[in-house]
């Protein structure tokens, strides 16, 4: 069957709570502000969020429903996504359905946690049943452990040097001095990279992103409601998810994109060349490696010449990631997940300043998340045009 | 190649010593599947009985064709390292103080990818040999091993973590006036151990192999009764900082059953010899050990009982024995979950009837107390927690598995 479009449907209000490295406020105080922040920014009363959609690691003992109880909302619509990296994507496909069938008219959704001096450790230990079996008892190195084994193939089975890697995260530190935003403005050169000290060989310390505190959120709504709130939007051309993809692959080199790409690309009507910019996920560069290649932008195994022949900062070339990601911003647990979606909605709609990617009409955001056993499982990608 | 371990100096009295730490000992209920086939020194992972699927992480619903029937069963060890990385910085406090520390994803040749440890010796991209240990939680984990033997590998600081062996450790042994004592000083001895004390009730009785058990090389007698309370406690006063691996070879075997011996002289020598000997042990020299789970190459590392197999299903014949034996098997798994703070593992040796002269009557096979000491020995190496020593152990343990009650009646006949 023809996929159905996500035509009348639109994204605006983008917000972004400042980062914190340490916050002693709980998860449920972050995601206050950032729906705090959207109906100033919307003028709409909290009572008019009819829908809303909630990705948080640290909201446990509580769930989306304890919440509507906690934040005074009376939504009619509900959806707790707990993907991580890909939460913003999914989170905007279920949204955006609801809209379109008329289930809501203004789904809130929000990606935040707070990060306690202990959280990290405390999520890290309990975060899936195979990682308590399967992971942490195996040195207790978290994600740059599972990382360092999925980039130490990728490098041995492409050729990829340190160099390569250290490119993406010189050029996200470089967009990142232009995004006030960012935990890490300081400049990061290409020595300062190779010669930072090893965490989990091949990942160094420029390689990982740092857990802070957080929010990021948007509203998905029709065209003609965000028109009579005067709201600029943008509107969803295509958009895809997958889980556990490519399950047989020892270990991983590719992700859900690569089996979704051409539903990604026919339901835009657009090819890859199209594209002003693009929003990884970037929890290791490696990933992004798997990312532009999986999405069609050069061959499987060539993204290390890629971003070789590419400055990937938002005033040259394929700009990439240009808030500086979450390597450079700070990873706010789910609230990375939202980073890059929230930024293209403020590319999009002529709100991100100094950050700004000259005459951008079109931008792809990409998800990626839940390292579960030994690779990431979700994956998503959404193309998003200005209006 | 690994490098050798060197024996350690004498510990300076002014320096504090290290607590023991726990990796995270928590694992689903599946998992513990692992967890029995390491105790045990097998590698076995789940099979589907259906499809014939071969899977890992432990799961309760088959990935190929959700069959619920996931049985685990000893498979080929053999792989090939993928990727490996060096952990340099942990979130966890064990692994913290003991990196840099590595692991790699090792592509079994039976088809799942496992994250394991790796040895010191094994190369990326070459073939490995797959161990299943218990870390010093009790928990089952990996350890990827040369496909080859190579120089000292014992003595790899990550094996090490998860063995026993006696190389440079201070070894008790409670009883050396019998065969099983006596050849168990040999066997520590040709192992490495550094000392090995044997604890001999009123020493000034002479008895037979004495003058070669003398002999033995770094052997140091100490007068030990274990039915004398003041005595064990005498004798841990002065050593229990400085036993590692602690072997009761004390035994009692007496046959007869429950009903036609007259009074309860017979039964309750058994029981304070066994049991209340046990006991006594445990509560004079387990705080100790346990305080020393991870001090440096000779941290304390076991606490090893001898055990009749027929502990497990009791042998009317010897009835009254095998129900002492059994109290002993109970305290030893209490005693496991106590030592366990300190990372200090309980190794329960269990063995058919010894070819001694308490078992004189009895037909053959019987082991020699000389087999029963190089197993214990092998299974402080391996670092594995349950072992069935022989062929009577093995077929007893065998039957168990399959049908209990059939080795009741057969064993009663």
């Amino acid at each position: 069957m023809k996929r159905r479009g996500y035509d009348g449907v639109v994204l605006c209000a983008p917000v972004s709570v400042p980062y914190r490295r340490y916050s002693v406020n709980s998860a449920h105080w972050w995601i206050g502000r950032a729906l705090h922040a959207l109906t100033q920014r919307t003028g709409m009363k909290p009572n008019e969020l009819d829908g809303l959609s909630v990705s948080s690691f640290t909201l446990a003992p509580d769930t989306a429903i304890g919440l509507t109880q906690h934040l005074g909302l009376s939504p009619r619509w509900l959806d707790h996504i707990p993907l991580g990296g890909a939460s913003a994507g999914v989170a905007l496909r279920r949204a955006a359905r609801a809209v379109q069938s008329g289930d809501a008219d203004f789904v809130a959704c929000v990606g935040a946690d707070t990060n306690h001096v202990d959280s990290f450790r405390k999520t890290l230990s309990s975060f899936s049943r195979f990682a308590q079996d399967a992971v942490y008892p195996y040195g207790s190195g978290g994600p740059n452990a599972s990382f360092a084994l999925i980039t130490r193939h990728y490098m041995n089975r492409t050729g990829a040097t340190r160099e390569d890697f250290g490119r993406i995260c010189v050029a996200q530190r470089a967009n990142a001095q232009r995004y006030d935003g960012a935990l890490m403005q300081k400049t990061l050169t290409m020595d300062d990279y190779l010669g930072a000290r090893a965490i989990s060989d091949p990942i160094h310390l420029f390689d990982c992103v740092m857990p802070c505190a957080g929010a990021e959120a948007f509203l998905v709504c029709r065209e003609e409601d965000a028109r009579t709130l005067g709201l600029p939007f943008v509107r969803v051309l295509s958009a895809i998810e997958r889980h556990n993809a490519f399950q047989d692959d020892p270990i991983q080199y590719r992700g859900g994109w690569a089996q979704d790409r051409n539903d990604l690309w026919d339901m835009a009507g657009i090819q890859p060349d199209a594209v002003d910019f693009l929003q990884t996920y970037d929890d290791y560069p490696v990933i992004i490696m798997m990312q532009i290649e999986d999405l069609g932008f050069c061959a499987k195994g060539e993204a290390p010449a890629f971003v070789r022949a590419h400055t990937l900062t938002t005033d040259g070339d394929f700009p990439h990631n240009t808030s500086g990601g979450q390597l450079s911003v700070g990873q706010a647990g789910a609230g990375g997940g939202y980073l890059g979606l929230v930024e293209a909605i403020r590319q999009l709609t002529d709100e991100s300043g100094p950050t700004t990617v000259p005459n951008a009409r079109i931008g792809l955001v990409s998800g990626f998340g839940m390292i579960n056993y030994d690779r990431g499982l979700a994956s998503c990608a959404v193309v998003l045009a200005r209006a | 190649m690994t490098d050798p371990l060197i024996r350690p100096r004498r510990k300076d009295p002014l320096r504090k010593t290290r607590e023991p730490l726990l990796p995270q000992g928590v694992r689903s209920r599946t998992g513990h599947g692992l967890t029995a086939a390491a105790a045990e020194g097998r590698f076995a992972l789940q099979v589907c009985a259906d499809c014939g699927f071969t899977l890992y992480p432990p799961r309760d619903v088959c990935p190929r064709c959700l069959s619920a029937r996931l049985p685990f069963q000893d498979v080929p060890p053999e792989g090939v390292l993928l990727a490996e990385t060096t952990i340099r910085t942990s979130t966890d406090v064990y692994f913290r103080e003991r990196t840099p520390w590595r692991i790699g994803t090792v592509v079994l040749d039976c088809g799942p990818s496992f994250v394991a440890h790796l040895h010191g010796d094994v190369i990326e991209g070459t073939r490995v040999r797959m161990t299943l240990r218990l870390d010093k939680s009790g928990m089952a984990v990996a350890i990827a091993m040369p496909e080859r033997s190579t120089a000292h590998q014992e003595d790899d600081v990550q094996l090490r973590e998860l063995t026993c062996d006696p190389k440079f450790r201070r070894v008790l042994i409670t009883d050396g006036r019998n065969a099983t004592g006596q050849a168990m000083a040999r066997a520590m001895a040709a192992a490495g151990a550094s000392i090995i004390f044997i604890g001999i009730a009123d020493p000034w009785k002479p008895f037979p192999g004495e003058a070669t058990l003398r002999d033995v090389p770094n052997a140091e007698i100490v007068s030990l009764d274990l039915t004398d309370t003041q005595s064990v406690a005498d004798v841990a006063g002065e050593i229990a900082h400085r036993i590692d691996i602690l072997v009761n070879t004390t035994e009692h075997p007496r046959a007869g059953g429950i009903m036609h011996r007259h009074g309860l002289t017979i039964a309750h020598e058994e029981m304070d010899i066994r049991y209340f000997g046990l006991l006594r042990l445990a509560q004079h020299f387990g705080p100790t050990m346990r305080a020393r789970g991870a001090d440096g190459v000779n941290a304390a590392a076991a606490f090893v009982n001898l055990l009749s197999v027929h502990a497990l299903i009791n042998w009317p014949l010897y009835g009254a024995f095998s129900a002492a034996e059994a109290a002993c098997l109970s305290a030893a798994q209490a005693l496991r979950a106590e030592l366990r703070d300190g990372g200090v593992k309980v190794l329960n040796m269990f063995a058919g009837p010894l070819d001694t002269e308490w078992f004189q009557s009895v037909p053959p096979p019987k082991l020699s107390p000389a087999t029963l000491a190089t197993a214990t020995v092998d299974a402080l190496r391996k670092g594995i927690e349950d072992c069935y020593v022989g062929d009577i152990a093995q077929d007893i343990k065998g039957r168990l598995d399959v049908q209990p009650k059939a080795l009741e009646r057969e064993l009663g006949a």
